[in-house]
């Protein structure tokens, strides 16, 4: 039972129009390809872009959603625009990691693998970042965050407040 | 190019064309491999591995569904290694099946309990490891309960393949697997026409019909109601199988009388509206052949292939024949007509009919199907259905002595018999317009040219100097092809088409008894058309009852009366080809 709660939001199918003209001289297989550039354009895999891209490719619709939940790569609901990972690795998790989580969801007001209704912000936990000496750590998008307090959680997050 | 390869299976030598898979050569030796997600229907998919066995040479066990067999191949089938691995895999699907097989709508019917019964499984050694889902019935004909679902990909391969449709795929992996349609919609919430072939070629309970029969017996138990029942022409060959016949055994008489020990108040005959379907269709197809409108004409009684056109080639609907298909023609009349005619109330009837098809159960409700002033039919029973119902009321069908049709839309012609079978309504359409047309008796009544089971089927007809060019499809594939063809200028020049959403007609749609026999079409067309042999009465213009309706009723054929009750109108449904 895929999750089909996608938040209602524009989405500019035009752009797709640069994805299909790269793979158009693919006779057969271009599928993943133009569906990992359009999960590069939106960020994720609006419906309106899956329908728009069976009619393109003519591949029927419900085989276009076995591939796209097959593959943990891509994803059906839109992602913030910052994506932070937890780490809950055994050296984080002794520093008390499991505070520094408390802190982003009551801050964010998510639980890992929720986003702000903002689209500001998705929360991802992570089993190891291998930054085990800067613990307890988080990465927001490329930046590692360590030796976190949960007291300043508030403030770091402020600084992607853009 | 058809060469020979030598093989031995269990010590045995065989002969068989190359190509041929060990599964193949084996049954040439009467070793049964068992196998679950392997169907005479679609191509092999060898996905659940119950049919594995041992080649001398290979790695590992092989698939004997799918492993093409070469000279001096040897396998074994039963194997201590064999048949552990198979008794695993079987083990393995039952932990994950709901036990629920007393109460399953496939008890004793399901190819999953025969192998855990074939292979003696005893034990179920591990716990179910799959999440729970919940089951669909968004569906007007069909419900989904994926709890049941083996994975075996039949469905898919079947409405993918053969219906080109691609309602349903495999979503998700590992444990969540499942086979869902698009966005883990509901049936009734994607472009499903309601064809029903998934309901039987699933192995188990997962695709199942919606069961109206309750209904249908608190109908019978109200004292109020008049409960008139029809009988779709393909019913009567099939039918018989529910309680031990052979495919293609004709058990009209007994099924008469079975529906009468039911309780329903009037027996009566789809064949007799088939026949009235022919004089609105055949008037309708001479007029539009004059005219040259709208041409070429497409005919079909079949509401999944109603659904399929109106979904996906919405811009072709004005070439459709506008008449009704027989079901609602019969409901129409029954509450106007019939009811007139018996000094009933209309208000009173309970139309019930019993029909080869899933598809019908939402071709009664939709809207424009009151021309009664009620809703013309009232509950579709599919011949599964009716199999059951006639077994709770304790019909005994081997005991039971045939009985006739009741008067008045009860006599139905040869040419409405065959309506089953893929070809029939057009052979139909032909006696008639033949005699029409040439004012002379046709001299030779079977027109084997459009007989079979080719999928696609195209004939030249000589109306005594008008030619007609005719073509028949079978099974939604076909029927996309026809469609493309006519969008595409109609370069065969065709005048007449028929088409049914199931492949073979209406003797194998989606309500019809579930059969392991590979020849089970052949085998209900040839008892369609023995019954059309076996009656004197042959061309739907001469039936009596039409006779009468005409004289007394509607006046004449497409006559304002008939436009009113009998054609109607298509449209795009509220299902869309893809999401909102």
């Amino acid at each position: 039972m895929g999750s089909s709660s996608q938040s209602v939001q524009a989405v500019d199918l035009s752009q797709l129009d640069a994805v299909f003209a790269k793979y158009a001289d693919m006779a057969n297989g271009s599928l993943i390809p133009v569906l990992q550039a359009a999960q590069d354009t939106y960020g994720y895999l609006p419906l309106k872009a899956l329908e728009t891209i069976a009619r393109k490719l003519q591949i029927p619709i419900s085989q276009i959603y076995g591939v796209v939940t097959f593959y943990a790569q891509f994803r059906l609901v839109p992602r913030g625009k910052h994506v932070i990972r937890s780490c809950q690795g055994t050296a984080c998790h002794v520093r008390n990691s499991a505070r520094i989580l408390e802190s982003l969801k009551s801050t964010l007001g998510v639980a890992p693998g929720g986003t702000t209704e903002d689209l500001k912000f998705t929360l991802e936990t992570v089993a190891c970042i291998g930054a085990c000496s800067l613990a307890p750590v988080m990465m927001i998008d490329t930046d590692a965050h360590g030796r976190l307090r949960p007291d300043r959680i508030p403030k770091i997050l402020d600084s992607y407040s853009n | 190019m058809s060469k020979n390869v030598t093989l031995t299976i269990d010590n045995q030598s065989v002969t068989v064309p190359a190509g041929v898979t060990i599964w193949g050569a084996a049954r040439k030796l009467g070793i049964n491999i068992p196998t679950l997600c392997h169907h005479f229907d679609v191509k092999p998919y060898s996905g659940c591995r119950v049919c594995v066995v041992e080649a001398v040479g290979a790695r590992a066990l092989v698939a004997a569904c799918s492993y093409p067999v070469t000279d001096g191949l040897v396998v074994f089938t039963n194997s201590p290694k064999v048949r552990e691995a198979r008794r695993l895999v079987v083990e393995l699907l039952l932990a994950n099946h709901p036990h629920e097989c007393l109460t399953c709508d496939r008890n004793q019917n399901c190819e999953l309990q025969k192998l855990a019964l074939d292979l003696g499984v005893k034990e179920i050694r591990f716990e179910k490891s799959k999440p729970t889902w919940v089951v669909d019935r968004t569906s007007p004909s069909l419900v989904r309960d994926p709890n049941k679902c083996v994975l075996c990909g039949r469905c898919v391969r079947f409405c993918a393949d053969k219906q080109t449709c691609s309602v349903y795929t495999f979503a998700n992996r590992g444990f969540s697997s499942i086979v869902t349609p698009a966005f883990g919609k509901g049936l009734g919430e994607v472009a499903c026409t309601l064809c029903g072939q998934c309901s039987v070629i699933c192995p188990v309970g997962a695709i199942t019909v919606k069961d109206d029969t309750e209904k249908v017996m608190d109908a019978i138990s109200d004292p109020e109601k008049i409960v008139i029942v029809q009988t779709a022409p393909s019913v009567r060959v099939a039918l018989g199988e529910l309680f031990g016949g052979a495919p293609g055994s004709i058990v009209t008489g007994k099924m008469v009388a079975g529906l009468k020990r039911a309780g329903f108040d009037r027996v009566l005959d789809t064949n007799f509206t088939a026949d009235v379907t022919i004089m609105e269709e055949a008037t309708e197809f001479l007029h539009r052949l004059g005219s040259g409108k709208d041409m070429p004409m497409i005919t079909s009684c079949s509401p999944g292939w109603i659904n399929f056109m109106e979904m996906f080639y919405p811009e072709l609907v004005q070439h459709h024949s506008t008449c009704k298909s027989p079901q609602q023609i019969f409901g129409a009349l029954a509450k106007t007509y019939y009811a007139e005619k018996e000094k009933i109330d209309p208000a009173k009837i309970v139309s019930v009919s019993i029909m080869p098809c899933t598809a019908k159960k939402f071709e009664c409700t939709r809207p424009e199907m009151n021309a009664s002033g009620y809703q013309d039919v009232d509950y579709v029973l599919t011949t599964r259905e009716l199999g059951k119902l006639l077994k709770s009321c304790g019909v005994a069908f081997d005991q039971i002595k045939p009985e006739n049709y009741d008067p008045i839309m009860g006599i139905g012609s040869g040419a409405g018999t065959i309506f089953g079978n893929t070809g029939g309504v057009m052979e139909a359409a032909l006696r008639t317009a033949y005699e029409v047309v040439t004012k002379k008796t046709l001299p030779a009544i079977e027109f084997g040219a459009i007989r079979g089971l080719a999928g696609l089927r195209e004939a030249e007809i000589d109306l005594e100097g008008t030619k007609i060019k005719v073509a028949i499809a079978h099974g939604l594939g076909n029927a996309r092809k026809v469609m493309d063809t006519i969008k595409a200028g109609n370069p065969r020049g065709w005048h007449f088409i028929e088409v049914m959403a199931c492949p073979g007609g209406c003797i194998s749609g989606g309500g019809q008894p579930i059969s392991s026999d590979i020849n089970y079409r052949a085998k209900r067309m040839a008892g369609l058309y023995e019954d059309d042999r076996q009656l004197t009465l042959r061309k739907s213009h001469e039936n009596p009852e039409v006779k009468a309706l005409y004289d007394e009723y509607l006046k004449e054929p497409g006559g304002h009366l008939s436009h009113k009750l009998l054609h109607t109108t298509f449209h795009n449904p509220h299902m869309d080809l893809y999401t909102e």
